[in-house]
């Protein structure tokens, strides 16, 4: 571990592995200014740096979009797949299966998922695959300006006054429903809760689905509009204080069992979530789905963790493959001998 | 109304008939789902272990059980073992087509027919065969409900007494396919003897019809193609596989998840692949594109159907050029068409699969021996080229069974191309992505997970440059397509080479490719023993074409461009390919009602357009 660093005269910051955030950055971002996306690439860095992740581990995955295009923005260091229109999900998987060692990132957006990528995305919920899902949701189509995605509100409108006459898909909803382990929404514009909730991602063995609310700053970020900066500022409403303690830091600080839940994760990390809301049990998927619906109705923006299982098997272990990533098994264990040919063979005859 | 005395036929005229040994074709006519598919097994092996070459071929409905299916058993002593065109006996059990199945046969043919169906009162030109299938069946299984399940091998018995197929060997077949169980095999081998024994009490033989011990199969195999691809693959050091099912390529995957079970757990009990059945075709390959851009030798195996709903990903895998294993058992289109029968309608579109200017490798296997092989060129291939490669089985080849010799263990190991490791970046330093360092087009990849800080590249289906970054520039974007082309046109010279036969004399030449081998192989013969009419042959075994391919067709005063499909999608490449003053010189016998050619259809074309 550290053996890339630089050595430069005044000692800089580093983390954990001694890598300093810039072997975290990407390139200059291309999209506009003041979008919701820079600030979550942002919050990605940050997060990937505190915890010390090995930029080399990580893999992004993305679709098509402005959101898909991000992933160059962050992590230059790390490969990168940006795939074909809201089949990221396939690819990720592909890639996990080659190689669990692998972190995987996928960042994308509301059309992306879905849209045109609703089936690849129910699957991936389903499987449970070991990934971090971004949804940088900001309930339209950016890049072929500005057209309603199926994220957007029953009533919110486009720029030219048109109004949405379709209820939305509530990506949490159906992630809860359909088998994420770690399902939550947050706001790009809140740094300190989507920076708690992406460390807390990486530490998970599981579908980690996060909508993140990204107001496009050019189509979508208007009176009437329900995912804009200000909708969201004003109707922004907390289920839950996030915080976490990672595996590496001492636990310092005891919690109420009676106010905040615990959950330990994969790693040994603590997520803990301070009820804002004392009924509110984020283990009971039927609570989570229901609040969320509670919410479209108030015409609040519910933010926070809905629903977390840390203990369920990831789509990886239950497949049972060896330790060792299967992209680079070497051929004696990949091809069987000649006396099982022979085998193979004397059972055709 | 048990029919004990098939009573001769009077105008039938096959007394006489000079004997025919080890030269016929049997067609049994059963419905599906009712078990037959064991007695055919073992009617086809009994007869492979008298030593004579044959073919099975199952021409089945799009259904689970009830519709009318028919199995085809050739047995020729010179080793064709192409679908003959004409049937010499019927075995006639289903009673809705039985009629129907006995107008076509041609006179002299045998048909052995259930009593009841009273089948000899259609026809007096062929020579029936009556067995009281009910009867037997009743003395030799006491269970009612499991007669309905054996009384097909009453049929095995009786064919085996008519062709004088030594029992033992019936027996042993049996044992063979009920290796497993017990009682079954008993049962079976009761059922099988009834009939046996039944017709040598009380039918006379009248057919021309003999099976004669010879010593052509001695050390063969029978497996179907799907089955020899999965062993193919297996032995390629195959790691993912990602499918959705659908016919006829799903026994592949199937099988092989049996094959890598057996063969593939490690030492600490866990899986060397991973296998996944995804929510489609898209899925399937994408998860293929992922697995493969992280490292994985990675497949799929589809259809039709599923090829067009792979366009895109497969595309994107030619442009960021990512190795990708595709097993195209093709089926008769267009849309769902004929999903069991056989066809190689998938050349044309599978060759420009996506949009842009995207064209891909592929290869064509005539045998279940190619399948286990070109398996492992696939792979190799992909690899090399970092492209997506396509074997084109059919579903004649993959879902029928076929006799061949055992399959060889890989010559050579297994070929990962140009990746590059952490000391390989060390000592460079860095690497461009998409630069052509060798001059052969290919550039040198990374994979995910690789520890070095240079070792990161940004795949990308979008327009890029060499460093494999966003770029919309004209002159990267035309480079870059100019390159891709470099790497084609070098596959060239790497692809498997056709194979050639005849003495390079004849003044017309035939091209054919996959399973239409078997009947061209039987139409030379045939054009030159009756005919007087002489043929080169190649057999084309890949895409893009090598160099034997233009200089056959110009050393030929014409060429038969022989295929499975309507619009001639193999001659339309190959004009493509060839320098334009050739192209008259092709000519396309197309064959596509669904059933796998035969050799007489092609001679009687050839001979029709050669004006004869």
């Amino acid at each position: 571990m550290g053996t890339t660093t630089t050595p430069t005269p005044p000692a800089p910051k580093t983390n954990r592995i001694g890598l300093q955030v810039v072997d975290y950055r990407g390139g200059k971002t291309t999209l506009c200014a003041g979008c919701g996306h820079n600030a979550i690439s942002e919050r990605i860095i940050d997060a990937m740096y505190e915890m010390g992740v090995k930029p080399e581990r990580v893999a992004k995955f993305s679709g098509i979009g402005c959101s898909s295009k991000s992933p160059a923005y962050f992590m230059n260091r790390s490969h990168s797949f940006n795939s074909v229109h809201g089949r990221m999900p396939s690819v990720a998987t592909g890639a996990m299966l080659a190689n669990r060692d692998l972190l995987a990132l996928g960042v994308t957006g509301d059309g992306d998922t879905v849209s045109i990528g609703a089936g690849q995305f129910v699957h991936l919920m389903r499987r449970n695959l070991p990934i971090i899902y971004v949804i940088e949701d900001n309930g339209c189509y950016g890049l072929t300006k500005g057209q309603f995605s199926a994220t957007a509100d029953l009533g919110s409108t486009l720029k030219s006054g048109v109004a949405n006459d379709l209820p939305p898909i509530d990506t949490c909803a159906l992630a809860i429903s359909l088998g994420a382990t770690f399902v939550g929404r947050s706001f790009s514009g809140d740094k300190r809760q989507l920076h708690t909730m992406l460390k807390a991602a990486i530490a998970h063995n599981g579908t980690v689905m996060l909508d993140v609310v990204s107001p496009c700053v050019t189509f979508n970020d208007h009176e009437g509009s329900t995912k804009s900066y200000k909708y969201v500022q004003e109707h922004g409403e907390e289920l839950n204080e996030v915080s976490f303690v990672p595996a590496f830091e001492e636990i310092n600080v005891d919690y109420d069992p009676g106010t905040t839940f615990e959950a330990t994760m994969h790693d040994g990390s603590r997520l803990r979530l301070r009820k804002l809301e004392q009924e509110y049990d984020p283990t009971d998927k039927v609570q989570a789905v229901s609040r969320l619906m509670e919410s479209h109705a108030k015409g609040e923006v519910l933010t926070g963790v809905f629903y977390i299982n840390a203990k369920a098997p990831s789509f990886i272990d239950l497949l049972n493959v060896t330790d060792q990533p299967l992209a680079t098994l070497p051929e004696s264990m990949t091809r069987p001998s000649r006396e099982v040919l022979a085998r193979c063979m004397e059972e055709l005859q | 109304m048990a029919t004990t005395y098939a009573g001769p036929q009077k105008s039938s005229g096959q007394l006489g008939r000079q004997r025919v040994v080890n030269d016929m074709s049997i067609q049994v006519a059963t419905v599906n789902g009712s078990g037959s598919q064991s007695s055919n097994t073992v009617l086809l092996r009994s007869i492979f272990q008298m030593g004579v070459p044959i073919s099975g071929k199952n021409l089945f409905p799009s259904n689970i059980a009830g519709l009318p299916t028919w199995y085809t058993i050739r047995a020729n002593k010179d080793g064709y073992i192409a679908r003959k065109k004409e049937i010499d006996m019927l075995i006639a059990m289903n009673a809705e087509t039985a009629q129907e199945d006995v107008k076509t046969l041609a006179p002299g043919a045998a048909v052995l027919f259930d009593a009841p169906l009273a089948l000899d009162k259609v026809r007096d030109d062929l020579i029936f065969y009556a067995v009281p299938y009910d009867k037997l069946v009743a003395a030799v299984c006491p269970e009612a409900k499991l007669r309905k399940l054996i009384k097909n091998m009453i049929y095995v018995g009786v064919a085996a007494q008519l062709l004088k197929i030594d029992f033992a060997e019936v027996e042993k077949a049996i044992r063979k396919q009920f290796a497993t169980k017990a009682k079954a095999a008993n049962l079976n081998l009761a059922a099988a003897k009834a009939g046996f024994d039944y017709a040598a009490a009380n039918l006379e033989k009248r057919d021309p019809f003999y099976i004669e011990r010879m010593d052509k199969t001695k050390g063969k195999i029978i497996v179907d193609g799907n089955s020899a691809a999965a062993m193919g693959c297996m032995f390629a050091g195959c790691t993912v596989v990602t499918w959705y099912p659908i016919t006829p390529s799903s026994s592949l995957v199937e099988t092989m998840i049996d094959y890598m079970k057996e063969h593939r757990i490690g030492p600490d009990g866990k899986a060397t692949f991973a296998i996944v059945q995804a929510e489609d075709e898209l899925a399937a390959v994408g998860m293929v594109i992922g697995a493969a851009w992280a490292g994985a030798r990675a497949m799929t195996a589809t259809a039709g159907p599923g090829i067009s709903l792979m366009a895109e990903f497969t595309g994107l895998a030619y442009y960021v050029e990512i190795p990708a294993v595709i097993w195209d058992i093709q089926r008769v289109g267009p849309s769902t068409g004929l999903p069991t029968r056989t066809s190689q309608g998938d050349v044309l579109s599978t060759a420009f699969l996506s949009h842009g200017d995207t064209k891909h490798i592929l290869l064509f296997p005539n045998s279940v021996s190619e399948c286990f092989t070109l398996a492992q060129d696939a792979f190799d291939l992909a690899d090399h080229f970092q492209t997506p490669v396509f074997v084109m089985s059919d579903l004649d080849l993959g879902m029928n069974n076929w006799m061949s010799d055992p399959f060889p263990y890989p010559d050579k190991p297994i070929s990962r191309g140009k990746i590059l490791s952490k000391a390989d970046l060390e000592k460079a330093g860095g690497f461009a992505r998409y630069k052509d360092v060798d001059g052969d087009g290919i550039g040198y990849r990374t994979v995910p997970g690789t520890d070095h800080p240079a070792a990161a590249y940004f795949a990308r289906g979008s327009g890029h440059n060499e460093k494999a970054q966003y770029s919309e520039r004209p002159d990267d974007f035309e480079r870059n397509m100019e390159r891709l082309n470099k790497k084609f046109e070098t596959a060239r010279s790497f692809v498997p080479r056709p194979e050639l036969a005849g003495d390079g004399k004849a003044k017309i030449g035939i091209i054919a490719f996959g399973t239409s081998h078997w009947a061209i192989i039987e139409a030379r013969d045939q054009l030159s023993q009756e005919h007087k009419v002489e043929t080169d042959y190649l057999r084309l075994r890949a895409y893009p074409f090598t160099r034997e391919v233009h200089d056959f067709i110009a050393k030929h005063d014409r060429t038969y461009i022989v295929e499975q499909n309507r619009d001639g999608q193999m001659a339309s490449l190959l004009k493509l390919d060839i320098k334009p003053e050739l192209n008259p010189r092709l000519r396309s016998i197309c064959h596509i009602h669904g059933l796998p050619i035969d050799a007489r259809s092609v001679t009687d074309e050839l001979m029709m357009m050669e004006g004869k």
